[in-house]
């Protein structure tokens, strides 16, 4: 109950910024999904198949994963390394009776909130560009637990990085390489088999993987869940170790 | 209400507090005075849980502060020595998140942020973006949202730092409204004025520990009442007397500019400093 009551005020701070902008938000969700459709699906591939299907079919899981990425990571690093450095209005939360892994717990809450909707939005772009997808709960949980897996690590980049441009640096190192290479553009069995196992470890490579054959009605591999539960529970302890740290 | 006792915290080689005691009584306005680096701030983080102590004991309303201590955190209002407040909110969101996180009802709330707004004169820029208000306004909303819970404590870290005269004084009341609600209060400061006009009890902080702890009129009481300032050209010696006609006469043998007036707690303060400086 106590838990509950003390999340109210994390996930109220979100959400007004969230209302706030919410066209601003909602339409920079859209954009880089819809250049990479455009580019990669109708321009490069000029329509052809992959794995048996068409590549725009094929295609937009894995640009749903990357929007659920980008936007939960985005949502909880951006706003949280500007209250912590710019504005200094985090320290409101540390003074505050709530506890620590509330705190962090519930941003990366949001953070998978913001996911879920950017991801929702890419479907229903999907829908414009005639491809249907199968769109089922287990399909909108995995977005969920990946936006999980990047609130929290968006959480933990913006408890270590001491300005904006660290936050860069963070997200040209970690976030770029998996943008391209996790199996969002193509299948990760074209790479050659050492990048291959590289980017298997990688927890965007799972959540395609999964979305993508949610989408097409296949089964998958059960472990990847796993896989993905296993960073949102290490990067969320990483992330309440620091933010303790950083509270005393 | 507030005890503290061999109170220490060190960076690397650095003792910012050292092994510092204070007693602070129930609806008591005290002040801690003291140079760049003498440990106040530092101080105030230990007191409002921002910073754990090296060693030493802090108990508040009888009850042992540790980072656990939310029972404690409920009780204390924190006015950091830096505006911290979210410029893309209003002043109304501000408040209302403050009370969130100390477990208000939206009902109550509401309720203390228009009595709130009200005392700080500031209803009319209930929905006005932070980042729209003035240096004194953010100031005053930061005040008032330490106050939202309606805590027995509060802590003030130079709360009118970098604010000009006039803003300074429109404060200085809003914290004299303050002390007459009971509340004990700890401001750390470096207007000797501020503290001179607000504080009951005023502790002189040297390399981390309270050496001087008195009322304003007992800290004036170790100088004498008039002070002879004289500019020689190159710096300014100062020599204090018993009355004005002492130091008049002392003045016609001086060369330079000479100011004759009657000491303040700036003196007492300013000759404190010196002598540790010596140290």
């Amino acid at each position: 109950m106590r838990f509950f009551k003390e999340l109210k005020p994390v996930i109220w701070d979100e959400w007004v910024i969230f209302r706030r902008h919410f066209f601003k938000i909602s339409i920079s969700a859209i954009i880089n999904p819809i250049l990479y459709i455009v580019a990669f699906g109708l321009g490069v591939t000029g329509g052809t198949s992959l794995s048996g299907v068409s590549y725009l079919k094929f295609l937009l899981p894995g640009v749903i994963a990357l929007t659920t990425m980008n936007s939960s990571y985005k949502a909880i690093s951006v706003k949280l390394i500007t209250n912590r450095v710019y504005d200094q209005s985090f320290e409101q939360f540390l003074i505050a009776p709530i506890s620590i892994f509330t705190l962090c717990f519930g941003k990366s809450l949001f953070g998978a909130f913001r996911g879920l909707y950017s991801g929702l939005l890419i479907v229903v772009i999907g829908k414009f560009f005639n491809i249907t997808l199968n769109i089922t709960p287990g399909f909108m949980a995995i977005m969920f637990l990946n936006g999980l897996v990047f609130g929290s690590l968006g959480m933990l980049g913006a408890l270590i990085a001491n300005s904006h441009a660290d936050m860069n640096r963070f997200g040209t190192y970690v976030m770029l390489p998996m943008t391209f290479l996790c199996g969002t553009f193509f299948s990760t069995n074209q790479l050659p088999p050492f990048l291959r196992e590289l980017v298997y470890l990688m927890p965007l490579t799972h959540a395609s993987a999964i979305l993508r054959s949610i989408s097409m009605y296949k089964s998958f591999y059960l472990g990847s869940i796993f896989i993905l539960l296993a960073y949102f529970i290490l990067f969320q302890t990483l992330a309440y170790r620091k933010c303790l740290k950083i509270s005393t | 209400m507030i005890e503290v006792r061999k109170l220490v915290k060190k960076y690397s080689d650095l003792t910012a507090v050292n092994n510092l005691d204070l007693s602070i009584k129930k609806g008591q306005f005290y002040g801690l005075l003291g140079p760049n680096g003498a440990g106040k701030t530092t101080t105030l983080k230990m007191l409002s849980m921002l910073l754990t102590p090296d060693s030493g004991e802090i108990l508040i309303d009888g009850k042992i502060v540790n980072r656990k201590s939310r029972d404690v955190k409920t009780i204390i209002g924190v006015v950091p020595q830096h505006v911290s407040l979210q410029k893309e909110t209003t002043v109304y969101e501000t408040l209302v998140l403050h009370g969130l996180l100390h477990n208000m009802k939206f009902r109550v709330i509401k309720q203390r942020i228009d009595e709130l707004l009200n005392f700080a004169e500031m209803s009319t820029m209930r929905n006005k973006k932070i980042e729209t208000l003035s240096g004194g306004n953010k100031r005053k909303l930061m005040i008032i949202r330490s106050m939202l819970h309606k805590p027995s404590v509060l802590f003030l870290d130079e709360p009118t730092i970098g604010l000009d005269p006039a803003i300074r004084r429109v404060i200085w009341d809003l914290l004299k409204r303050l002390k007459t609600d009971g509340l004990t209060i700890i401001l750390t400061t470096h207007y000797i004025e501020e503290a001179n006009i607000l504080c009951d009890v005023i502790g002189f902080m040297s390399r981390g520990s309270v050496v001087k702890e008195a009322s304003p009129f007992e800290h004036m009481k170790g100088i004498k009442p008039v002070i002879l300032e004289n500019f020689n050209g190159n710096n300014t010696e100062y020599f204090y007397f018993d009355n004005r006609e002492e130091a008049s006469a002392a003045a016609v043998e001086l060369d330079g500019e000479v100011h004759i007036r009657k000491t303040n707690l700036e003196d007492v303060y300013v000759s404190f400093t010196k002598d540790r400086r010596l140290e």
